[in-house]
């Protein structure tokens, strides 16, 4: 471990879900998203979020994360309560506190890789420290093509940008949805890596939605959700552990 | 393929709204023209031709030319022809016509009406057909008048009132003996109309003894045509010519509808323009569905159909539009036209009254106007649907825009905005009437040529406002490099803000240097402290003048008094002045000798000195009214315009050789120079009189100027038109960037960019595209205005170019307000985004 402030509270957890609830719809269409849900994600750790497709894996994440509103529970990241904020301090905690990785990388088009690195902290109207988002842009090898638009830079270049977005406001936590699922094995496999460095090195805290046992594999630790619950949680995964809990999913999926 | 189409109409119901609004206020506006006009021209002509009931042949005197070096006699209608075309075979009756303009004062004294529809005339006899008497009696010599029964209703006199008037000067004191109703087409559109006896009538408005016109009227089976046969074999056909009564009713319904022909094409033009603006909007409309709608087009495609078929399927959902905005236009457009009238009769001036009338034509044009210009516009980007390929229905991504590079746009605009400055230019080195044609050709090809480089333009233009946006952080960024982002949209939208700026400014700008010329000129050219005039201009008694002459403080006066007089082979107007005074009244810039009038030395303008030929010491024969010749010398030359010119005569050579003496103008100076006080005294010394009009110079100018603002206003309001529709038109962008960034929206969002950032973001992208449309337009109407003016200064020396800079920027502040109206919707909506919905990738 690195001597980093926050490697120093290693255990200590970044975002608690108590009991947490989703509730789509009323009556006879009601359907339960996530059904009392109760789960830690510790400091300074690089969680994964499985399931099967509707198991509410991307619901969990995007309640954790304030980017939607949960029925009942708590949500708390670091010692902020979720549900008692109003949209205003929700926006202000998310570009404060909060990185994030979209699917589809989600840049800018008319900003510069560099523009779109610092564009939280612009919004916040904060300069960016520039050790750390020259170490960060090192990190992920941009350093040649900070001046580039998003539409001259391939698929997994752009998510390198994303990452270094994420990476660059130094938030308390990052949250990842599919981070991987339109990038090819290899874009997949870097971008994951510096996800895993980040923590490794940075002591960043991150909790990533995948489908994908070989990307899960790159975590600590994986939570299994399947029909809005915990089931199952792993340490230290391998993708072979990883598929074969899936698979056992499939199965039951199709018995029940 | 057409179901299809309307299940797309449903589906878009509020994106097609915008479109639907565009095109209605155009068609409303067409449509509301056309039943207008048609309304009121239908009304006009039946009051008009009721007027013509009792005329079966009417007999006016003949003009006679002017031939050799003196003056013709002009013949007259005297009595005796009167009693000749009243024994004419098949004639029942003849009545003599006299009329002529009669000032009434209203119980405050002011003049009823606007002193253009002041009329007066003569009852004929005991009983008149023309005037039905609805109560009292028939008047009987100078201190008996009738009253229209609307001037009576609307001034409140009544029977025994005595009323003050004025015919030419004198103010007289008549009593009311009776009131008459008549369908004279004057008093049918809000005019007076007061009647004397006639002997009166003939001693106040012509002359004893003669009359303006006869009518006379058919015996029982002589048809008009025969009547007429027989007038004119027993008058003498050098002295008078003859009408029918059915050819001055349709001479009247054709003169009517020619003067409202030209109302008419005025507010087609607006129309017009209202509703090319409304064009730029759907052309965006349907570009933005068909973008949207790639992947279902490219899904038909794939199944089968052919891309006429794709093409059609738009066009039909254009057609569907384009009827549906036609027909809510028409019905808006019968409201505007039932509007409007009912609004002229606010304003004082009544219409006859008369059916709302909606014909066939105005239906059809307002159904094929709508559908053919959304169908027009549409065109474009239906044809973009059917490049579509199947493919793109399989990829999962949208396919994205191409976006063709603009060399050949911005090659093609330059040219045109090139020839289009180069001709303008050109036209200004043309005096007035032989530059106008030059000029409008490039004005129009300067608009298309700016309209075509408005993407070119919105770079630099928008990169300009970097600085001011910096302010707002991060929103303000982003609505900048978003403007940007498709400049073709940017600049369709700015443009149709930009028409309706660049006509308001240009008018605005030519608007104000005209007032200031005016206001030069009367400064320059006038140094009489007041202009006393009839108030419909006519002629002025004589003694009006011997009055003002009596009033205390008055230090120098001068009549104007228009007289015709023939020189060297042609007719030509002279104007008699006090040679004493003129000198201190008036105050041209001399070209030549001194301002002297005085026994046979005269002055002339330079215009008329060099058709003529004459220079200072120049002499010439005048031969006048009387056929007396007197030879004139010119004493000076002098710079005329439009407020003094011409040959001035001394009065004193000039008014013993005049048959009737009546003055156009008297100019006074006073010893305490012109006030509220001093004005006070002239109007009583001519006992406050309703019909003569006392002006100092600043009221001449206002008075010329107010016929300035009030075309300007009527202006306003009709290109407020245009500017409305270029609201929809950026609301319309504004929502199309919306919905094509919500996934960006949606990221900003989760990011940290809360809900008032968003809103700002689109607001000021909205400015930022109205100040552009804006900048264009106002500056494109100061070129223009500056150029117009240019033609103008050959014929109005004292013109300079005034810019309206309060104006101006109350435009540009006008143009940011549209933005910011614009964008309240679709800011809103932007920041209601769902987030989760925004980020997902499909």
């Amino acid at each position: 471990m690195t001597t980093f402030p926050l490697a120093a509270r290693a255990t200590e957890v970044a975002a608690r879900a108590t009991e947490l609830s989703k509730v789509y719809g009323q009556g006879e269409t009601q359907v339960v998203a996530l059904d009392r849900v109760t789960v830690d994600f510790e400091q300074a750790r690089f969680t994964a979020i499985m399931g099967p497709s509707g198991s509410g894996k991307s619901t969990l994440m995007h309640c954790v994360a304030g980017l939607d509103s949960f029925s009942s529970g708590s949500v708390r990241i670091g010692d902020t309560e979720l549900g008692a904020l109003k949209d205003k301090q929700l926006t202000r905690l998310r570009r404060d506190k909060i990185g994030f990785i979209f699917q589809a990388f989600n840049l800018l088009p008319t900003l510069s890789a560099l523009e779109n690195i610092t564009l939280p902290m612009d919004i916040a109207g904060r300069k960016p420290d520039k050790e750390w988002l020259n170490r960060v842009i090192d990190m992920v090898g941009l350093s040649g093509r900070l001046s580039h638009r998003p539409s001259q830079l391939s698929g997994g270049q752009q998510q390198r940008v994303a990452v270094a977005r994420a990476l660059a406001s130094q938030p308390e936590i990052i949250f990842g949805d599919e981070p991987t699922g339109n990038l090819d094995s290899r874009s997949g496999a870097e971008v994951l890596g510096f996800l895993r460095n980040s923590v490794r090195e940075m002591g960043q805290t991150v909790v990533m939605v995948t489908h994908d046992p070989v990307a899960a594999a790159y975590a600590d630790r994986v939570v299994f959700l399947a029909d809005g619950r915990i089931v199952d949680e792993m340490r230290e995964p391998s993708a072979d552990a990883v598929l074969d809990r899936m698979k056992r999913f499939d199965v039951k999926g199709r018995t029940s | 393929m057409f179901r299809t189409a309307l299940r797309n109409v449903f589906a878009h119901k509020a994106r097609l709204l915008m479109t639907v609004l565009a095109v209605m206020l155009g068609v409303a506006f067409v449509s509301g023209t056309l039943v207008f006009t048609n309304t009121i021209t239908d009304a006009y002509q039946k009051s008009s031709a009721k007027g013509f009931d009792h005329v079966d042949v009417a007999v006016r005197a003949e003009g006679r030319e002017d031939t050799g070096d003196t003056l013709a006699e002009q013949p007259e209608l005297t009595q005796a022809l009167l009693k000749k075309a009243e024994g004419v075979t098949g004639a029942r009756s003849a009545i003599g016509v006299v009329s002529g303009f009669t000032a009434l004062a209203d119980k405050d004294g002011d003049l009823v009406g606007n002193g253009f529809q002041s009329q007066g005339g003569n009852y004929w006899g005991t009983h008149d057909p023309r005037y039905p008497v609805t109560e009292g009696r028939a008047p009987h010599g100078e201190n008996e008048v009738l009253l229209d029964s609307e001037t009576a209703r609307r001034t409140g006199y009544h029977v025994g009132d005595t009323v003050r008037m004025s015919v030419d000067g004198p103010v007289l004191s008549p009593r009311v003996t009776g009131i008459f109703t008549t369908d004279d087409g004057n008093v049918a559109a809000g005019g007076s109309l007061v009647l004397f006896d006639t002997p009166t009538a003939q001693h106040l408005l012509g002359k004893p003894g003669t009359y303006d016109e006869i009518d006379v009227e058919a015996a029982a089976g002589t048809s008009q045509r025969e009547l007429r046969a027989a007038l004119d074999k027993a008058l003498p056909d050098d002295a008078v010519y003859t009408t029918t009564g059915r050819q001055l009713a349709d001479d009247q319904a054709e003169a009517i509808a020619a003067s409202m022909s030209g109302l008419k094409q005025g507010l087609l033009v607006f129309a017009g323009i209202a509703l090319f603006v409304g064009t730029f909007i759907i052309a965006n409309t349907f570009t933005m569905l068909v973008a949207q709608r790639t992947r279902e087009l490219a899904l038909l495609r794939a199944v089968g159909a052919s891309r006429r078929q794709v093409t059609r399927s738009v066009l039909i959902e254009a057609f569907v539009v384009g009827l549906a905005a036609a027909l809510s236009g028409l019905l808006l457009g019968i409201g505007i036209g039932a509007g409007l009238r009912a609004l002229i009769g606010t304003f004082g001036a009544s219409v006859p009254d008369g059916p709302l009338v909606v014909t066939a034509g105005t239906v059809g044009a307002a159904l094929a106007v709508g559908v053919v210009v959304t169908m027009l516009a549409a065109w474009l980007p239906g044809r973009r649907a059917a490049k579509i390929p199947p493919v793109a229905a399989m990829n999962s991504l949208h396919a994205k825009a191409t976006t063709k590079s603009l060399v050949v746009r911005n090659t093609l605009g330059s040219l045109l905005a090139g020839a289009g400055v180069a001709a303008v230019l050109y036209a200004t080195t043309l005096s007035g009437s032989e530059g106008r044609a030059p000029m409008g050709f490039g004005a129009v090809l300067l608009v298309i040529g700016v309209f075509v480089l408005t993407p070119l333009l919105s770079r630099p233009l928008i990169a300009a406002s970097a600085p001011v946006l910096r302010i707002f952080g991060m929103s303000g960024k982003l609505a900048r490099q978003n403007s940007v982002r498709n400049p073709r949209r940017t600049a369709a939208t700015a443009s149709a803000l930009m028409i309706g700026l660049t006509l308001i400014t240009g008018l605005t700008v030519i608007a104000g240097s005209l007032q200031g010329a005016i206001d030069r000129m009367a400064a320059s050219s006038i140094s009489a402290d007041y202009v006393v005039s009839m108030a419909n201009g006519g002629p002025l008694s004589p003694k009006v003048a011997e009055q003002l002459a009596a009033t205390d403080g008055v230090t120098a006066l001068s009549p104007l008094r228009n007289a015709p007089a023939r020189i060297n082979g042609e007719t030509e107007n002279v104007t008699g002045v006090d040679g004493a005074d003129i000198g201190r009244l008036t105050a041209p810039t001399m070209d030549g000798g001194s301002f002297r009038v005085e026994g046979t030395r005269i002055v002339v303008d330079d215009d008329m000195a060099k058709d003529q030929g004459w220079k200072v010491g120049s002499r010439f024969t005048a031969a006048f009214e009387d056929g007396a010749r007197k030879t004139l010398t010119v004493a000076g030359v002098y710079q005329g315009n439009e407020m003094v010119r011409g040959i001035m005569v001394d009065n004193a050579t000039l008014t013993p050789h005049l048959d009737d003496v009546s003055d156009m103008q008297v100019m006074v100076s006073t010893s305490g120079g012109a006030s509220e006080k001093t004005k006070d005294r002239l109007e009583k010394a001519l006992g406050d009189n309703p019909g003569i009009s006392v002006q100092d110079k600043q009221d001449i100018s206002d008075s010329i100027a107010q016929i300035f603002t009030l075309m300007l206003n009527m202006l306003y309001g009709l290109l407020a038109m245009a500017v409305i529709v270029a609201v929809l038109g950026v609301v319309n962008t504004l929502a199309m960037s919306v919905f094509e960034r919500a996934q960006e929206i949606g990221m900003l969002r989760a990011i940290g960019l809360d809900r008032r950032g968003i809103k700002r973001m689109v607001r000021l992208e909205s400015l930022v595209i109205a100040l552009f449309g804006g900048v264009l337009g106002i500056g494109l109407g100061v070129f223009f205005g500056w150029a117009a003016g240019e033609l103008f200064s050959s014929s109005l020396p004292t013109y300079e170019l005034a810019l309206p800079w309060a104006r101006m920027a109350i435009f540009l502040l006008l143009a940011g307000l549209v933005g910011v109206l614009a964008a309240l919707w679709p800011a809103r909506r932007a920041a209601r985004l769902n987030m989760l919905t925004a980020i997902k990738s499909e």
